[in-house]
């Protein structure tokens, strides 16, 4: 409603000869929660890597707060849970140890709080074995733990959902739904069906595919 | 409502870098111990390889412990941040609200903790076995513990710079191992001219240079390097 937390302008990437998107325009307003969709090689996750400032050989402007992104760095960052695809969880350290440290690059938090967290995503009981004899959900749930304790105002949450069986999905949808209708602004890709109320969704339709690399027919559009 | 992400003071963020740094170090013991024993066998397999003789090890015992120490400092640069870039960990830290050159500071003089110390500690019997005069050993432990941060520091530089290719490891020797030379000729150069008693205080002041140069500048350098892996 006129109050974007970020917005783009005139986004145009391309990526190994490929046009990813051009002339793309949105908003994200303040307690959105947003699904990117698109085919595989959409540029999904490119797109969110530039929203969260890792990314940044595109064209065009990215604003937070109407202000240039790359202008506030470390005051947008703070703002900022960037969850990716690769979950940032290292083998070797407990599930405690992991998050222990995610948070505390993060903001400060009190001890109880990780039990508490690693408990809510259902790992109670595996505090402090190595990650590395978790299966893959339960590896994925650790980052997902940060979820639960994160004080950031703005997600970007890159296919969270692999590996997490359909329970683990259900929950994860019930806390984004309360976050968002608590201000915090949500953008997220995953391939599986969302049933929340007020999702809306970006579809990014490839915009070229391998054979046509050089036309500019990307279009984007929106429903809500 | 809209109360502000309530953030970490930065001394707490470095505490949390460090001890993660330490407990991954110590989970994966032996490739620790990888460039310890490298340095002690290249040493020891020396004389047995050219001489025996003691006037000739005596004379090639400084040169040698340095070029030793150089090189397997050199061995563990390329995991520095590999495993981290492997499993997304990288950009979790390029994303920390505080300084990256500090948090990468931080993580380079834990690598040198880790690596160049235990080689310091090594130093005085292998070169005591190289019959280096004792009298000359405080001067070699010092330029040592001078001259190894360097290494760390310029080769997290060239670390950082490769960490997105597939195969980095030799290129970062090539990117790295110019840029250490200095220290090298510096480092040996400074114990020799102790051995032939000339003095040393202007050997050790270049050394000083190079190394306060080392820990000012290259983390800067390692941070822009990272930042532009991480978007890769």
């Amino acid at each position: 409603m006129g109050n974007p937390v970020l917005e783009i302008l005139n986004l145009v990437c391309e990526r190994d000869d490929r046009l990813l998107f051009s002339d793309l325009n949105y908003q994200f307003n303040v307690g959105d929660i947003v699904q990117l969709e698109g085919p595989n090689g959409a540029g999904k996750t490119t797109l969110l890597r530039i929203l969260s400032g890792l990314f940044s050989s595109y064209e065009g402007r990215v604003l937070w707060k109407n202000e240039l992104l790359t202008r506030n760095g470390a005051l947008f960052q703070s703002e900022l849970l960037f969850i990716g695809h690769k979950s940032a969880i290292k083998p070797s350290l407990s599930p405690l140890e992991n998050l222990r440290y995610l948070m505390g690059l993060q903001q400060s938090f009190k001890e109880s709080d990780l039990f508490m967290a690693l408990e809510q995503v259902g790992l109670s009981g595996y505090e402090y074995v190595l990650c590395r004899n978790l299966s893959a959900g339960q590896q994925r749930r650790v980052s997902l733990a940060r979820l639960y304790l994160s004080n950031a105002r703005l997600w970007i949450l890159d296919e969270i959902f692999t590996a997490i069986d359909k329970q683990g999905v259900a929950q994860l949808e019930k806390l984004l739904a309360k976050k968002a209708n608590s201000g915090i602004t949500i953008i997220l890709t995953t391939h599986h069906e969302l049933s929340m109320p007020n999702l809306r969704i970006l579809s990014l339709n490839a915009a070229s595919t391998i054979f046509e690399c050089q036309t500019d027919n990307s279009e984007v559009t929106e429903n809500e | 409502m809209n109360e502000p992400a309530s953030s970490q003071s930065l001394s707490a963020v470095l505490m949390h870098v460090l001890k993660r740094e330490l407990l991954t170090a110590f989970r994966h013991r032996q490739s620790l111990i990888n460039p310890l024993v490298f340095f002690a066998i290249v040493i020891v397999l020396f004389p047995l390889g050219v001489s025996p003789e003691p006037e000739f090890l005596k004379m090639a015992s400084v040169g040698l412990v340095w070029v030793a120490a150089l090189l397997s400092t050199m061995l563990s640069l390329d995991r520095l941040f590999q495993s981290d870039y492997d499993d997304g960990s990288l950009e979790q830290l390029v994303l920390c609200p505080e300084p990256l050159y500090l948090l990468l500071l931080v993580k380079s003089l834990v690598h040198w903790s880790l690596t160049g110390l235990p080689l310091i500690f090594m130093s005085p019997f292998l070169a005591l076995m190289l019959h280096l005069p004792p009298e000359h050993l405080p001067v070699m432990l010092l330029t040592l513990v001078m001259g190894t941060p360097v290494i760390s520091l310029i080769g997290g530089i060239g670390a950082a710079l490769t960490v997105s290719l597939r195969s980095g490891g030799v290129l970062v020797s090539l990117l790295v191992l110019p840029l250490t030379i200095p220290v090298l000729i510096f480092g040996s150069g400074t114990v020799q001219a102790s051995i032939d008693g000339l003095p040393i205080l202007g050997h050790l002041a270049i050394m000083g240079m190079m190394l306060v140069l080392a820990l000012t500048l290259s983390p800067f350098a390692t941070a822009a390097a990272l930042k532009m892996s991480v978007s890769n």
